[in-house]
């Protein structure tokens, strides 16, 4: 459990951050809170000869609610995101998601840029930020853009963020109406068997708006736009649940490991999202 | 002149001997970081030693190139096979009577097994190294399962004469290893033929690894000038260790010191002896530097000893009234690629032959065939005596199902099969013979505090709830009445590599009246430094804050087998006890010469010697202590000294009453223990808090290899639980609150009653904890899963039997 050798750096701006990258291309990785990258460099399965440190460099972190629009740097932990009482009142999901990471070591050292940005399909918040609708910043050397979170991944740990861009922040339109991201795993610190994001807007009994994203059950985040469907303007009764667990059980494409078979999973998939529904329903 | 104005009750109190919740005088070290474990010994000049490990579980090591490894800065050396068998080093004997390889000899037999040692100045460069030893490998076909073992065209252990015996008799194929057979074959299948009911299932106790937060390591430092050779490490039995290092080197056992440190929990793991612990002392020969061997977590399990892997074939018979009337087992071990279990020579399965439990059945057989296969060696005792746990599973899970056959409560079915009381000592149909219990009174102690009849009502309730759809959760009661036989043992029939297994202690009252007390056994947070101070404290007078205990260095601790198998309150506890007495017995004389009287006309009082008769006439045992080193008293040399040797008359039978009660979701395989209770019989209690401690701890384990602990193997042989995040060792969060209760029924043979407690939980929890899972599904016709009965094998369960239609 010793990495191999590796060049450090801590860089103090953005600039230098680009600089490093374009000058060492697929040899230099940027590193958030390195609870995913760290292990990877001691089992060897990541060689990352430049190792560029990102938490000197200013302006990444905080996190901004605004004119019901929210933007968090990406160098934000996971304890700040459950300690921030602004975040909480204007998406609450957050919290709720957060509380169900890893365990409060990981979430002191665990940012969300680095959560979103690795394309684990285990983190959550990708998934979230799915389900949110979000919006991610990438600087580069061509200056800034900005991808949609459902558009972000493309398969497990390949994304859309080039060699050389940095994640600096995600921002996204505070949610309205019920909320509820539910997760199933073994133990704590475990990633999810199955986990699900749901928004959910009810307007005079009827649902006008839902939004549903699964964790952990394919190689990327897996935005549900069908089983959203099923739901919207019905009045979300056990037959609507059912429809919309059948509707996202067709998006996802879970594999076989130490948590369990595919049939398994997809049992539970189903079981954790109607429950998830059920929650947000009645918070709505 | 204090001790004039005390109570007697005062003096007692303030003794702190047994009975008394003293704090652990360790804790004050671990917990603020001040212990002393073998990664924190720093030598001079240290070098430091890791393995090369190969990725296949079965191939033939073509060649091995270090050229490469040599160029890194800091790799000094890289040992194969072939630098050892110069020295004879390459194989080692092991503690089964098997040989194992020290580093692969043209081949490998499990994924991770050690093929080349690089020494190197640091960790890090040794890392290096290893990366760039190139092994050219021919992959052959892998064997996982002991019944296809016994099957296939494949040998395994190439270097055994398959038509030869093995070290426990005949073997019937060349990857079988023993036959071992215990009690009547044909009465029992007699009883079995004639019986009104039959059960008969196949049980699996699926493999799973101690995993001690610490893992295995040494420091090996050959002074080359005195000769002498010190070994540090992580052992569970020291002295033995020094003995077979002595064996296998050649070097004098004068010339070898042994020294384990603070040891961070064994649990069984630490017992063997490991390629590492060879590799070190041969590095620091050869260099004349001490030299480091630390296991990281993936090596630890993946290749330090597993324990269980036992496939029990089980029948059970019965009267149409529930009275057991016979137990058949057969068993197939899986043992690995080599046979490194550690039990006693005359037990290759250990003490499986307790398996009739703590029921009276007449007539029972049980044989066990040990097998080879693909997977990493061990099968050490889990924080279980030898193979007690597997016995306990057995009997337990077979009992349950046949009151599912009988259609009877299973509380109950175990209530008139008991041994009683009057029947101790009770010699049981596979030849152990049970000290004392007292099963029915802790039963039924058992089952009215957990309010039993009305737990079955609410079950019965929720079943028929679930049945109508409004409720997905299914209730179990999880029973469990545990024996276990423990503190091997007597001599004439337990020994290690032909050391007899009796243990040690030996006191020395110092001219103030405090005392150090060296044992040879050794914690590996048991907390024997507050434990065996309590027996002394009891024993001789003194308090046990005055008393120093200490273990683990070979050149002062008396002689002994070590600490497993929950042995060292039964033997060495006795050890200390009887030293402590021939301590009294000189303090009575020297007594009875200060208050000039004979030496049957004082007697032992608390913390002194009164004169019969006349109590304001004493001698405390501090001034006692004193007059031994400044008085010369004619007829007796001076000083204060004690040492015993102890062989157990025979072995001790802790025993206990464990119920769980387990709400489980049909849908998501999820669990959550509502309540556990645990009653436990240890005997004489030498300190409540630390017996507590140790239940709450084997709980946790016997929760964690119940409901998802395993060490799991791909076909290939790939290890798919190398890590913790597959692992499952719970924290705080997944272990639920546990009740402790007891009764006492005190050991007749032992010096002081007591039976040993460490392992008790282990051994009943999982039963406990698999019991519930089955009983949950029992209304729904389920009868026997496999563990560990994680999420999705509780789903499968659910799913087989149909509930999620």
């Amino acid at each position: 459990m010793i990495p191999a050798a590796f060049d450090y750096y801590r860089p103090k701006d953005m600039a230098g951050v680009i600089a490093l990258l374009e000058e060492h291309g697929d040899d230099a990785r940027v590193m958030a809170g390195g609870h995913s990258l760290i292990p990877m460099m001691k089992l060897r399965m990541a060689e990352v000869p430049h190792l560029i440190d990102l938490q000197d460099v200013a302006g990444l972190s905080g996190i901004s609610v605004k004119d019901g629009q929210v933007r968090i740097g990406a160098m934000t932990t996971q304890a700040e995101l459950i300690d921030h009482a602004e975040l909480t009142t204007a998406a609450p999901i957050l919290k709720e998601a957060a509380l169900q990471i890893a365990d409060p070591q990981v979430r002191y050292m665990g940012t969300v840029g680095g959560n979103v940005a690795n394309g684990d399909p285990g983190n959550d918040m990708p998934g979230l930020m799915q389900c949110l609708d979000a919006q991610f910043t990438l600087v580069g050397p061509d200056g800034e853009r900005s991808v949609p979170a459902r558009d972000f991944y493309e398969a497990a740990y390949m994304t859309a963020r080039a060699d050389e861009e940095v994640l600096t922040a995600v921002s996204f339109a505070a949610p309205s109406g019920g909320y509820a991201y539910e997760k199933q795993k073994r133990k704590i610190g475990d990633y999810a068997t199955a986990a699900a994001a749901v928004l959910l807007v009810k307007d005079d009994g009827h649902c006008t708006a839902a939004s549903i994203a699964m964790t952990n059950l394919s190689d990327v985040p897996v935005y549900s736009d069908a089983a959203g469907a099923a739901l919207t303007g019905t009045d979300v009764d056990a037959d609507a649940v059912k429809a919309a667990a059948a509707a996202m059980l067709g998006d996802i494409d879970p594999m076989e490991d130490n948590r369990g078979p595919v049939a398994f999973k997809r049992h539970v998939a189903g079981v954790i999202l109607s429950r998830a529904i059920e929650r947000a329903w009645s918070r709505s | 002149m204090k001790d004039e104005v005390d109570s007697r009750e005062d003096r007692v109190a303030n003794l702190k001997g047994m009975g008394c919740a003293r704090k652990r005088v360790e804790d004050a070290r671990f917990t603020q970081g001040k212990g002393n474990y073998v990664d924190d010994i720093k030598l001079d000049g240290m070098l430091f030693g890791d393995f090369v490990r190969t990725p296949y579980a079965h191939a033939r090591v073509v060649s091995i190139n270090a050229e490469a490894a040599l160029k890194v800065p800091g790799v000094l050396a890289v040992l194969t096979a072939k630098d050892l068998e110069p020295l004879g080093l390459h194989w080692m004997p092991t503690l089964a009577g098997d040989k194992q390889m020290v580093l692969a000899d043209g081949k490998v037999l499990y994924q991770g097994q050690e093929v080349a040692f690089v020494v190197a100045e640091n960790r890090v460069a040794a890392a290096d190294g290893i990366e760039l030893v190139e092994v050219e490998y021919e992959e052959l076909p892998v064997i996982t399962d002991p019944f296809e073992a016994l099957k296939s065209d494949v040998v395994l252990r190439e270097d055994l004469d398959p038509t030869a015996d093995g070290a426990h008799g005949p073997r019937k194929h060349p990857n079988h290893i023993f036959t071992w057979e215990v009690g009547e074959k044909e009465t029992t299948e007699q009883v079995l033929a004639e019986a009104d009911v039959v059960v008969e299932e196949m049980i699996y106790y699926h493999r799973t690894h101690p995993c001690p937060l610490e893992t295995c390591g040494c420091v090996a430092s050959m002074d080359k000038v005195n000769g002498k050779l010190t070994l540090y490490g992580t052992f569970q039995a020291p002295h033995a260790i020094r003995t077979v290092v002595s064996l296998i080197s050649g070097i004098e056992e004068h010339n070898i010191r042994v020294v384990s440190p603070d040891i961070g929990g064994g649990f069984g793991n630490k017992v063997g002896a490991y390629p590492g612990y060879v590799c070190s002392v041969v590095a620091s020969i050869v260099t004349g530097k001490p030299v480091k061997w630390i296991e990281d977590r993936m090596d630890n399990l993946m290749t330090t000893a597993f324990a269980r892997d036992y496939w029990m074939q089980g029948k059970i018979a019965a009267t149409k009234e529930g009275k057991i009337t016979g137990l058949w087992c057969h068993t197939t071990a899986d043992h690995g690629g080599f046979d490194a279990c550690a039990d006693p020579t005359k037990f290759p399965a250990g003490f499986m032959n307790i398996c009739t439990g703590s029921y009276d059945i007449p007539t029972a057989y049980l044989a066990v065939d040990g097998v080879y296969t693909n997977k990493a060696p061990g099968g050490v005792a889990y924080r279980c005596s030898f193979r007690v746990t597997e016995a306990a599973y057995f009997i337990e899970r077979m009992i349950e199902m046949l009151a599912i056959e009988l259609n009877m409560d299973a509380a109950e079915l175990r209530r008139i099969n008991f041994i009683k009381k009057e029947q101790f000592p009770y010699q049981s149909a596979l030849g152990w013979e049970y000290d004392s219990g007292d099963y029915h009174t802790a039963w039924d102690k058992a089952l009215a505090a957990v309010g039993y009849d009305d737990l079955r009502q609410e079950q019965a309730e929720r079943v028929a709830a679930f049945k109508r759809g409004e409720t997905r959760k299914l209730l179990g009661i999880g029973l469990c009445h545990f024996t276990e036989i423990v503190g091997a043992g007597p001599v004439k029939n337990c020994d290690i590599l032909g050391l007899g297994m009796f243990d040690s202690c030996e006191i020395r009252i110092h001219p103030t009246g405090s005392a150090i007390a060296r044992l040879g056994t050794i914690s590996q947070g048991q907390g024997h430094a507050t434990t065996f101070a309590q027996i002394l404290a009891t024993e001789i007078g003194l308090p046990a804050d005055s008393i120093t205990i200490e273990e683990g260095d070979t050149d002062t601790a008396p002689y002994g087998l070590g600490t497993y198998g929950s042995r060292s309150t039964p033997v060495a506890g006795a050890a200390t006890a009887m030293a402590g007495r021939k301590i009294r017995a000189k303090a009575q004389m020297i007594a009875a010469y200060l208050l000039e009287v004979h030496d049957n006309d004082v007697e032992f009082d608390v913390d002194r010697f009164v004169v019969k008769g006349a109590p304001e006439r004493f001698k405390t045992m501090k001034e006692i202590a004193f007059a031994a080193y400044n008085q010369a008293i004619p007829g007796l040399e001076p000083g204060l000294e004690a040492v015993s040797y102890y062989d157990p008359p025979n072995m001790t039978y802790p025993f206990g009453a464990y119920i769980c009660v387990m709400e489980l979701d049909v849908d998501t395989g999820e669990h959550e223990v509502r309540q556990f209770y645990a009653l436990d019989d240890c005997g004489t209690r030498i300190n409540p808090m630390i017996i507590e401690g140790q239940v709450h701890g084997g709980l946790t384990e016997a929760l964690a290899i119940a409901m998802g602990q395993e060490i799991a193997y791909d076909e290939l042989g790939n290890v798919k639980t190398a890590t913790l995040m597959d692992f499952f060792l719970p924290t705080a969060w997944e272990t639920p609150h546990y009740t402790t209760d007891h009764t006492v029924t005190p050991s007749p043979h032992h010096p002081i009653g007591a039976k040993g407690v460490g392992e008790s939980p282990n051994v009943g929890g999982v039963p406990a904890f698999s019991n519930a899972v089955h009983d949950a599904f029992r209304a729904f016709g389920l009868r026997q899963a496999h563990m560990p009965h994680d999420h999705w094998r509780v789903w499968k369960i659910a799913n087989d039997l149909g509930l999620h239609d």
